[in-house]
């Protein structure tokens, strides 16, 4: 067991799938001498040859058909897209083929695609490598979108999604890569593909999370347990599908929800999970469905990003308005 | 610049002539039936022309019969393919069942003659899943989205080079229309770039939908487009079966031995409607323009040869057609006999695991078909 960043751990679940299925291929822009523009594939060229990590000519839908064609002549291939907001290059790629081709084969042929891809705000990029584009995705029947918020999930997910013989987006937080640092096994270890996870029990009020927000429920859970006022705070780890029996569990203890994104407040996973709740559970909740995202307005500009992202100071006073209700 | 004085650079030259290493289309039998390279004519046994000959009427009949169950409400979506027999024929006939087509709509033909059935073929255009469960493996489903198919073949190459699969290649087809997309810049330039093998065909045959040919690119032809990314690329008279098929061989040969991929435009004419879904040619092109394709007819013209040679007849046309006719009457009622499908079976082949709330969906139309 080592201290490990959310990037290194990433890299450690890269390379013991790389070390043990001979027909795992990485490949993408940057990803090979260079191991990526973050360095999440460093070494791995090395490692394991030119012929399973490989750099492609800059063109993302390509290397969606790439993935594609890789599948169909045996391979289990893992593209990177260098940034979410270049994954509109390849829409076609990935909603109109990818996610539908085990369909279309009525279930005879699998298309065991991982496209890893990173986003998130609150590091200044330049535009359209920020934003949170899971909304999109998670409307694909067909394809699983998964996110890890620390170093732990981030090994155990990416070698799920690698195995997994579905399609499988994963979104690595840009915000996370670095900033911090958990125990994580060096062994080759599973996190389920279609489970969130309670990071924080509380009895008063449930905070369902993904990605850079869970820190930000649980600083703000920090801050409501000064008032005595406990908070359960859920990590949705996979976006598609949702894991709603772990929310439920939590909401028949809590009674109250508030459900947390950093993306758009508009259609997307925080309004499914809301409709979910409202849907199963709303003779158990006794106040409104509270709702922390981000507003309505396209990504901002760097210099205003901060203020734009939801913070534990949203969340804190989300959580105080339904607690009081 | 003062006036007069000598430009560095000729751009009007170079545009004048940049298509001339191009222009020069490949042709074995010209437009009157007469026989313009007897040499490589000669590559072929009688045998082997009759064979062409069969199966460019097995496409043209197919076509027909096709139209009639269109007419009567029996298809649904379908392509018509009057016109494209040898450009259709001539480059499948090239390829060996282990070799991977990524086809377009416009192919049915040639994944029948790939390994899958005229019934799977029907089943596909009716829209039932059964269409896209091939006998031969070797084969994508016909690709709606123009471009798809292409980026996806850089893929099958680069499999078949990594696998180290010899005597094994991708081709791939799409229309004139098709080169206007990005998807077909990407795939045959990562092709190209891992030197993958594969073989391209752009079946030009003047016409996406109402959009004329001209009005698609300033390129003078499609095959130039090519050089761009490094691919060697030919033009070929797409009338003529016994030029198509040797160029495409020749191609196939060229990609398989690891010498990177090769794109071939063929020049033909769709006779007909780009659907049957609606669409009315007359209502974007004359007949002035027409007549000159259908008198260069890729049957008319080996029609004329083999009976010249003494190796065809009207009357074993004749039934030829008629026997065809019954196969795809036979083949029609094998579809019509597929099962029914469940919504229940498409949400099981929605995901290899279903997810809890598809599982639900499952359960709650199993209920409903169970009734």
């Amino acid at each position: 067991m080592a201290k490990m960043t959310y990037i290194k751990a990433i890299t450690s679940g890269l390379d013991q799938v790389l070390a043990d299925d001979p027909k795992t291929l990485i490949f993408g822009e940057d990803v090979g001498k260079n191991g990526g523009v973050f360095r999440t594939t460093v070494d791995l060229q090395d490692k394991y040859g030119e012929d399973r990590v490989f750099d492609t000519p800059l063109a993302e839908s390509g290397i969606l058909g790439l993935a594609i064609g890789l599948s169909l002549t045996g391979w289990r291939p893992i593209p990177e897209i260098q940034f979410m907001g270049f994954t509109f290059e390849a829409m076609d790629g990935i909603v109109g083929q990818l996610a539908r081709d085990h369909y279309r084969f009525g279930g005879q042929k699998n298309f065991p695609v991982t496209i890893r891809t990173p986003f998130g705000g609150g590091t200044h990029t330049a535009e359209m490598h920020a934003d949170n584009l899971e909304n999109y995705f998670v409307s694909t029947p067909g394809l699983r979108v998964v996110t890890p918020a620390n170093p732990y999930d981030a090994k155990g997910l990416v070698i799920s999604a690698i195995e997994s013989d579905d399609p499988v987006l994963f979104m690595e937080n840009l915000k996370l890569y670095r900033s911090m640092k958990d125990e994580v096994p060096d062994d080759k270890y599973t996190v389920p593909l279609d489970s969130a996870k309670v990071v924080r029990e509380g009895t008063d009020i449930t905070l369902v999370a993904y990605s850079a927000e869970v820190n930000e429920a649980l600083t703000a859970a920090d801050a409501l347990a000064k008032d005595n006022i406990s908070a359960e705070v859920i990590d949705l780890r996979s976006l598609s599908p949702i894991d709603t029996d772990t929310i439920y569990a939590s909401i028949d203890k809590t009674h109250k929800v508030v459900v947390i994104q950093e993306a758009q407040r508009m259609a997307g996973v925080g309004a499914v999970v809301a409709s979910d709740i409202a849907e199963d559970k709303i003779m158990s909740l006794d106040a409104p469905i509270g709702r922390v995202a981000a507003p309505d307005s396209v990504y901002p500009f760097a210099q205003a990003e901060n203020d734009w992202i939801p913070n534990s100071d949203d969340i804190e006073a989300k959580a105080r308005e339904i607690f009081n209700y | 610049m003062a006036n007069g004085s000598k430009q560095i650079v000729d751009f009007a030259k170079i545009k004048a002539t940049m298509a001339d290493p191009y222009k020069h289309p490949v042709q074995v039998i010209n437009g009157d039936g007469k026989v313009v390279d007897p040499d490589t004519l000669a590559k072929y046994s009688d045998d082997q022309l009759v064979d062409f000959m069969k199966k460019m009427v097995w496409e043209r009949t197919l076509h027909e019969q096709t139209m009639n169950f269109s007419r009567q409400g029996r298809l649904g979506f379908y392509a018509p393919t009057a016109g494209e027999e040898a450009s259709e024929m001539g480059s499948v006939t090239a390829f060996k069942e282990q070799d991977f087509l990524l086809p377009a709509y416009r192919d049915l033909p040639q994944m029948i003659q790939h390994g899958t059935t005229v019934a799977k073929g029907f089943l596909w255009s009716k829209g039932h899943v059964e269409g896209n469960q091939h006998e031969n493996p070797n084969m994508m489903f016909p690709q709606i989205i123009i471009g798809a198919q292409y980026v996806e073949t850089a893929g099958v190459a680069l499999g078949i080079q990594k696998n180290g699969d010899k005597d094994r290649v991708a081709f791939v087809y799409t229309g004139d229309g098709g080169t206007s997309q990005g998807d077909w810049y990407e795939g045959v330039n990562f092709t190209s770039a891992y030197q993958a093998p594969a073989v391209f065909f752009v079946q030009n045959n003047g016409w996406a939908i109402s959009v004329p040919r001209k009005k698609q690119t300033a390129a003078e032809t499609l095959a130039q487009k090519a050089v761009a990314m490094g691919v060697p690329s030919v033009q070929v008279d797409g009338m003529d079966i016994v030029a198509v098929h040797e160029v495409a061989k020749e191609a196939r040969e060229f990609a398989a031995a690891g010498n990177g991929p090769v794109v071939i435009e063929t020049l033909t004419y769709r006779y007909g409607a780009h659907s049957s879904a609606g669409d009315d040619p007359s209502r974007y092109r004359t007949k002035e323009e027409e007549k000159p394709w259908f008198d260069a007819d890729p049957l008319i013209r080996m029609r004329k040869v083999l009976t010249d040679k003494g190796i065809w007849s009207q009357d074993q046309e004749d039934k030829l057609v008629e026997e065809y006719k019954d196969e795809f009457k036979d083949a029609m009622k094998e579809a019509e006999a597929a099962p029914a499908q469940k919504v229940s079976d498409f949400l099981k082949w929605t995901y290899n695991v279903p997810t809890p709330a598809v599982k639900k969906q499952i359960a709650e139309f199993e209920a409903k078909e169970s009734k």
